[in-house]
């Protein structure tokens, strides 16, 4: 690994300032993902900049109506152990727990597994189906774009240079409503998911009022099935309805071989992974009074 | 079975280096820090086959903060091939430097081709990648049946027979006549993945060439005294101009008795003037060490109605990787040596392919055929209606069974193990659900005895210092100690076990082939003989007798008596100290048999296993230590497991390993696996004082068929290949 200058900007407005003159630079967060690309020397990096100084990026937000605001740079662990998300987004307490071991759960983040933007990211998916919005901030100013529009191909995103991700914006759930995440990995733990499935679905007077489907692993990026979900509303939640959704999602995966699994076995999982999740988040939708 | 009683022995003390280990004062080679040392980096290949045209260094000796360049050319001129002995295997010289830094072509993607010594670790490998290469890449062959059909691409053009660098043959009795006398004839074929042994602690070396010629080297390793022996013929330098310490070792399962960095850092440091210390990182041991051989196996079996094996067949290809030395042999001389049959024949073939080579894994050879006739006997217990483990005892090995490469047994554990498998538990209780399915099998290996030295002195404060030259992989300190104790009739905290580097002990073969305890045990209970008779003749000094007894840790003589403490503290004064070495070389090796019992559930829908139950049998001999013969048994279980369903080395179509790491590479985690249960069946070696036989291997022999019959009791599907992955048992 080269040695490379590092920046630790203590507020936005100074990070702003920093990638607007050193538009190449690397963000660190908690550097899970980034570290070891510099090490094996799949990136290079001339400067890093550390962005878990900046206060806006380290706070998880629980609005009045219960939409919660996640920083950037926010650790897992934090989100695991935290009693409101795990209240009102017990998925998303769950999915931090997944993300590597006890000791990456301390430094890595939400927004550095969707700015890492891996096709296979156990975060995007949930995001997705839980219609989060990403916040970035630039010299040009804020904006806001949905997860799903975020990552635009393996290791790439829609960030330009000089733009940081700022935080992850939730909507509060509806009442009745309820999300997964499962992924599909040989072993019980320590893996990379095979496929992933992350699911939301929202009941009203005994049918699907809403759901939204996504998949890891199947695509060059996190794939949001719309026709999915859609294909739910208004119908009662049947397991031949769920199966059905399952299947549109399985239609639109496009997976690759690799050492983690054939294309065939993957395309089988898809449907298998939809459907438990649609599932899991049914019974969470019912148990949500 | 056992009957003596022991004071120490079968009891668990607190091993003597668990203090350091737990609170991470122990030192391993990475943490070694020298005056002046500086750091080296390796340049490997790209290519799994290539011709090297040109190897230009002047970029990377260049750069600043670089001390040294060392390729194939600077090993000094050989005058002729010769054989390196390894203790539990030897090799030619050429193929041992040429694994170490290629020259001529390179064989697998990961060969060394050159290193670099410089000021830290980064300008090493920035260096390194200054180093510029010119390859002629070749077409490339990866599996053993590839490389031994017509038009292959030769890896060694010097080798008479293609890629097939040896063959062996068993023949015994009558195989026609055999296959004649069956009613029932199974025939299979199953194919192996490579598998790596999967040690924590990567292979490190430092060295330090002063400039009266001597080299002083680190490393770490299961042989000092084969390090030593290997480094010294690389660089044709007599073995005492060699002194290697050995540093604590995080694993090596038989993977860390061949020599990798110690001769490259080494060389370094010759043209350094420094010290120079050599890690590799997790990627360079994936495909820069030997992992076990990939294979295919075939084996055929006959039985009688009664279920009597009437005749056996078997036929092995093993990947050697890219030089001669895959385990064929021990897998021919393993493949039916749990049975006692009439009628066999062996055929077995050694074949180069382009990948890393091959080196010792925890009974090596003897799983990929296991797996073979143990789902074969499966199949006919099944067909036959018969308890699969009564099939088995109806054709066990037993004393005097003859094997198929010509032994005949001596007292040994086979029917004891079976019947042990029977009676547990485990195999009593029901299976807890649908899509569930209990598997078993059993496992034999050899062990081995090799040379092996121990010197004990005797305190002052009556306590006695043991010092060895077996490096401590599984708990040694603590079964040589109990055994010295065992004999003096002290506690095993009265001993302090030091290992200590080659020049300080006796030769001492490698800590592999489930030796230590047995021949570093009998070479510490030897010199424990004469720590004994040496205080014996001091008492009697002491007491103006002629002769003084010692029994129960107590010496006496006509109403005289002391402790062995007591005795210690007057030592000074009868004569001076008392301190005494063996060096033995046995030949009463005792081989080890050992069962497993699992119990799995597959998924239907994913093909996912989960491990519900597991029971590992095994015969220890006399267990010394029994928390670290029920480790050993652990162990193995879990490398086997994982073996099985899901560990490989991922190759691509160019030879390259996809899933170098511990990511992907994927071996089982503590959440994988539940509490592993362990029966000890103690059937006495005669060859050792306490009936010790080696426990380290054997337990890794059955994993893998117990795991496929098991599968197969759950799913219905017969699969033929290793590893049995969910992709796999879903036929995707």
């Amino acid at each position: 690994m080269k040695a490379f200058d590092y920046a630790a900007p203590a507020s936005l407005p100074e990070a702003v300032g920093l990638l607007a003159s050193q538009p190449a630079a690397r963000l660190l967060a908690g550097g899970t993902d980034l570290l070891v690309q510099l090490r094996s020397g799949r990136k290079q990096a001339d400067v890093v900049i550390d962005v878990k100084k900046i206060p806006e990026l380290n706070e998880i937000t629980l609005a009045a109506d219960h939409s919660l605001t996640i920083g950037a740079a926010v650790p897992c662990y934090r989100l695991t152990d935290h009693p409101a998300v795990q209240a009102h987004y017990p998925a998303l307490a769950e999915v931090a727990s997944w993300i590597g071991g006890t000791q990456i759960q301390g430094r890595a983040s939400l927004g550095g597994n969707l700015c890492n933007s891996a096709p296979s990211a156990d975060s995007i998916p949930l995001l997705i189906a839980l219609s989060a919005s990403a916040h970035i901030a630039g010299s040009a100013g804020r904006r806001s774009v949905p997860v799903e529009a975020f990552c635009t191909a393996p290791g790439r995103n829609l960030l330009a240079p000089g733009e940081l991700l700022v935080s992850l914006h939730i909507p509060a759930p509806a009442p009745h409503s309820g999300a997964a995440y499962l992924r599909f990995i040989p072993r019980n733990e320590m893996d990379i998911a095979v496929v992933g499935a992350g699911a939301s679905l929202t009941l009203a007077n005994g049918v699907i009022a809403a759901a939204r489907l996504a998949l890891s692993s199947v695509a060059p990026t996190p794939l949001f099935v719309p026709a999915a979900g859609d294909s739910l509303v208004g119908q009662a939640p049947t397991p031949a309805a769920l199966e059905a959704a399952a299947r549109l999602a399985q239609a639109a995966a496009s997976p690759i071989s690799d050492m983690r699994g054939s294309a065939a076995y993957r395309r089988h999982l898809c449907a298998v992974m939809a459907r438990r999740a649609l599932e899991l988040a049914l019974t969470r939708a019912q148990e949500n009074h | 079975m056992s009957t003596t009683t022991y004071n120490v022995i079968g009891t668990r003390p607190v091993r003597h280096d668990g203090a350091d280990k737990v609170t991470g004062r122990a030192l391993y080679g990475a943490d070694l820090q020298l005056a002046r040392m500086v750091h080296g980096a390796i340049l490997r290949s790209p290519h799994a086959h290539a011709r090297i045209l040109r190897i230009d260094t002047a970029k990377a000796e260049a750069l600043p903060g670089v001390f040294a360049v060392v390729t194939a050319a600077d090993f000094p001129p050989a005058s002729a091939d010769k054989i390196v002995d390894f203790g539990e295997g030897d090799t030619l010289l050429s193929s041992l430097r040429g694994n170490i830094l290629a020259s001529g072509k390179v064989l697998y993607s990961g060969h060394a081709v050159a290193a670099v010594a410089a000021v830290n670790a980064h300008v090493a490998a920035e260096a390194a990648a200054l180093i510029e290469v010119d390859y002629e890449p070749l077409p490339c062959v990866l599996t053993a049946p590839e490389a031994m059909a017509p038009g292959a691409p030769i890896l060694h053009e010097h080798l008479p027979n293609g890629n097939i660098a040896e063959t062996v043959r068993y023949e015994m009795g009558d195989l026609a006549a055999g296959f004649a006398q069956a009613s029932l004839i199974v025939e299979r074929e199953l194919d192996t993945a490579t598998v790596h042994q999967g040690y924590i602690e990567p292979q490190n070396a430092t060295a330090f060439w002063s400039t009266d010629g001597r080299i002083q080297i680190w490393c770490s390793t299961q042989g000092s005294f084969v390090a030593r022996d290997a480094t010294a013929a690389v660089l044709d330098l007599p073995v005492s101009h060699v002194k290697v310490t050995p540093m604590e070792i995080g694993g090596g399962f038989g993977g860390k008795i061949n020599v990798y960095l110690e001769p490259v850092a080494a060389l370094l440091s010759k043209k350094a003037g420094r010290p120079v210390k050599l890690v590799m990182s997790r990627h360079d041991v994936f495909t820069g060490t030997g992992p076990t051989p990939g294979s295919r196996v075939r084996v055929k079996i006959g039985v009688n109605p009664e279920g009597k094996i009437t005749a056996a067949q078997a036929w092995l290809a093993y990947e050697a990787g890219a030089y001669p030395g895959a385990m064929v042999v021990p897998g021919a001389m393993t493949v039916f040596a749990c049975y006692d049959i009439e009628n066999i024949l062996i055929e077995g073939y050694d074949v180069v392919v382009n990948k890393p080579s091959t080196a010792a894994y925890r009974a090596p050879g003897a799983p990929n055929s296991a797996l073979a006739t143990e789902t074969v006997l499966d199949e006919i217990a099944e067909k036959l209606g018969l308890d699969p483990l009564s099939l088995r005892l109806r054709n066990a090995a037993r004393e005097g069974t003859r094997r198929a490469d010509g032994p005949r047994y001596k007292r040994i554990g086979c029917v004891e193990v079976l019947e042990a498998m029977q009676a547990s538990p485990h195999y009593n209780a029901p299976l807890p659900g649908p899509h569930c399915g209990r598997g078993v099998a059993i496992g034999f290996w050899f062990n081995v005895g090799l040379p092996s030295s121990a010197t004990l002195s005797v305190n002052a404060d009556g306590t006695v210092n043991l010092i060895e030259g077996s490096t401590d992989i599984g708990g040694s300190r603590a079964s040589l100690a109990m055994q010295a104790a065992e004999v003096l009739g002290l506690r095993a905290e009265d001993i302090h076990p030091t290992i200590v580097d080659t020049d300080s002990v006796g030769y001492t073969g490698v800590t592999g082939g489930s030796r230590t305890t047995f021949s570093t045990g009998l070479a510490v209970h030897d010199a424990a003989q004469l720590v004994i008779e040496q205080m014996k003749a001091r008492a009697a000094r002491l007491w103006a007798v002629d002769q003084a007894a010692f029994a129960n840790g107590v010496f006496s003589s006509n109403g005289h008596s002391l402790s062995f403490a007591e005795l210690a503290a007057q030592l000074g004064s009868t004569g001076g100290p008392v301190s005494c070495s063996a060096t033995v070389n046995p030949k009463g090796v005792g081989g080890s048999f050992a069962g497993l019992l699992i119990d799995l559930h597959v998924d239907p829908e994913t093909g996912k296993t989960s491990v519900l139950r597991v029971t590992s049998v095994q015969d220890a001999g006399k267990a010394i230590h029994p928390a670290y013969v029920e480790g050993q048994m652990q162990g193995g279980t879990a490398q086997g497991i994982g073996w099985a369903l899901n560990e490989e080395y991922f190759m691509d179509a160019a030879g390259d390993m996809r899933n170098g790491s511990y990511l992907d590479y994927r071996m089982p985690t503590a959440l994988d696996l539940p509490m592993i249960e362990t029966i000890i069946v103690e059937v006495p070696n005669p060859g050792h004082p306490f009936g010790v036989r080696g426990v380290g291997e054997a337990n890794i022999v059955p994993p893998l068929p117990a795991v496929a019959n098991a599968l197969y009791r759950a799913t219905g599907k017969r699969l033929n290949r290793v590893p049995m992955n969910p992709a796999t048992i879903l036929g995707l």
